[in-house]
């Protein structure tokens, strides 16, 4: 499979609202390979990192580019929220609709459509409303939509926040297949148990700047940065940390 | 009250001149409605998706115009049409479609007014996904209207609301002739100044329980979508 999107580089990149800073001269490169995970606490930057290498939203310094190409129109990439929004309509219109916005002939459509409900486990759900189903279901009618794109780097923002731990572990299995398949995963996450669980390599982020990158093996057996070792040790990591 | 009896008579006996001016009173607002939709939504939409120099005071404007009386509304309508007007020589006034017009102008910035502001809510929504998702701005556009039509249901309801029980617009542009421009709130007004109470009861009656007869098949139809739709 040609990756197109890949790899995804940013470069000194920032984004500022007013006076403040929300991420801070970022620089990381994501490539092939297992998961990448962004890690850090909460309003460290790590979801507006996520809309920048979606394309949603461009830095206000620096630059990034996907597979060479700063084209910023999301051709091969896909993302799941943190709070995924679901059409007004059943899962099967949910799913349906994002195929139709892929070069999915017509024909092909409703056979795609049973191979995604299948492998995010709602077959028994498609003609329900999207937007009454649970949270970890919703979630897996958003992850059916992402994977509709058939991406070659899904971008996941923190994919089991709020969810129980059998909607966790079921959300966890989709992304695994995904990634054994060959599907480039960037998510981000404050979870360090579920970023050992999943990810191969990781960048901390803590107050809008990278603290450290490193393997999955690397940071949490031998982390140098006295912040992440702070993270790991279950510290509470706030604003006010340097 | 002496007079309903006989306006209930008036209406089992399905009174040709009084379905008559049901069903050109109908057909009018209906009419306007669809004009109005036509505009009104594309508008809307725009409006709410877009931005541009002056947005806040065109909005400012939208609203205001909700509001706007009726009797004004046709006297414009009636000098535009008028023999001597800059529409005169279409021969419209003193007919159903002056009405129409009339109507239209009316309720169309209603519709554009709570077009826009459900499809900004919608939009404000539906943004990241649909933008993630790589559809164009006019395929963004098309989700919204689609994804929002029970609201915009809702909104042509309102315009029906409205154009249904006007009476001063077109009264003005319409004449109130017999047989050819007298709708039902037109005739209610001259049958009570004429003193024809059981008339002007039974169409007051037959107006309302139309009103009452959108407004629940909506009803209906909005909770059958919501129940499968979400």
């Amino acid at each position: 499979m040609a990756i197109a999107n890949l790899p995804l580089i940013l470069r000194n990149v920032s984004y500022r609202v007013g006076e403040q800073k929300l991420l801070d001269d970022v620089s990381l490169t994501v490539s092939s390979g297992a998961p990448t995970a962004i890690l850090g606490p909460n309003g460290a930057g790590k979801s507006t990192l996520l809309h920048i290498a979606m394309g949603l939203m461009r830095p206000t310094s620096g630059s990034i580019s996907w597979g060479g190409c700063s084209e910023t129109t999301p051709h091969r990439r896909a993302i799941v929220f943190q709070r995924p929004v679901m059409l007004r309509r059943t899962v099967r219109g949910n799913i349906i609709f994002a195929l139709a916005q892929t070069d999915c002939p017509a024909e092909a459509r409703e056979g795609r459509l049973q191979s995604l409900l299948e492998k995010v486990g709602l077959t028994a759900l498609a003609d329900r409303p999207a937007r009454r189903l649970s949270g970890g279901e919703q979630k897996r009618v958003a992850l059916a939509r992402a994977l509709a794109r058939d991406p070659d780097l899904l971008l996941l923002d923190e994919p089991t926040a709020d969810l129980d731990p059998a909607a966790t572990r079921a959300v966890e299995a989709i992304i695994a297949d995904a990634a054994a398949a060959g599907m480039k995963i960037l998510m981000v996450s404050h979870d360090a148990a579920q970023v050992r669980r999943l990810a191969g390599d990781i960048h901390f982020l803590v107050n809008s700047r990278l603290r450290e990158s490193a393997s999955a093996a690397t940071f949490f057996s031998e982390t140098a940065s006295p912040l992440a070792q702070s993270f790991l040790r279950g510290d509470l990591l706030t604003e006010t940390t340097p | 009250m002496m007079e309903e009896p006989s306006a209930w008579r008036l209406i089992a006996s399905a009174d040709p001149a009084l379905f008559g001016i049901v069903y050109l009173s109908l057909k009018i607002s209906l009419s306007a409605v669809v004009a109005a939709g036509l505009m009104g939504f594309p508008l809307g939409a725009l409006l709410a998706f877009t931005s541009f120099p002056g947005r806040g005071a065109l909005i400012v404007l939208t609203n205001a115009f909700m509001g706007l009386p009726p009797v004004v509304v046709g006297l414009c309508v009636f000098l535009a049409l008028s023999r001597s007007g800059p529409l005169g020589s279409l021969g419209l006034l003193f007919t159903p479609t002056a009405m129409i017009i009339a109507q239209a102008i009316l309720i169309t910035p209603i519709i554009v007014a709570l077009t826009r502001q459900t499809i900004e809510d919608l939009w404000s929504e539906y943004r990241n996904e649909l933008l993630a998702m790589g559809l164009s701005p006019l395929g963004c556009l098309l989700t919204l209207l689609y994804d929002a039509r029970i609201s915009l249901l809702t909104t042509l309801l309102a315009g029906f609301g409205r154009a249904a029980a006007e009476v001063g617009a077109v009264m003005i542009v319409g004449g109130n002739i017999e047989g050819f421009t007298r709708t039902m709130t037109t005739a209610i007004a001259l049958e009570t100044s004429k003193g024809d109470l059981p008339l002007a009861m039974s169409l007051g009656l037959l107006l309302i329980l139309i009103v009452i007869g959108v407004n629940a098949s909506t009803w209906l139809l909005s909770a059958l979508a919501r129940r499968r739709m979400g």
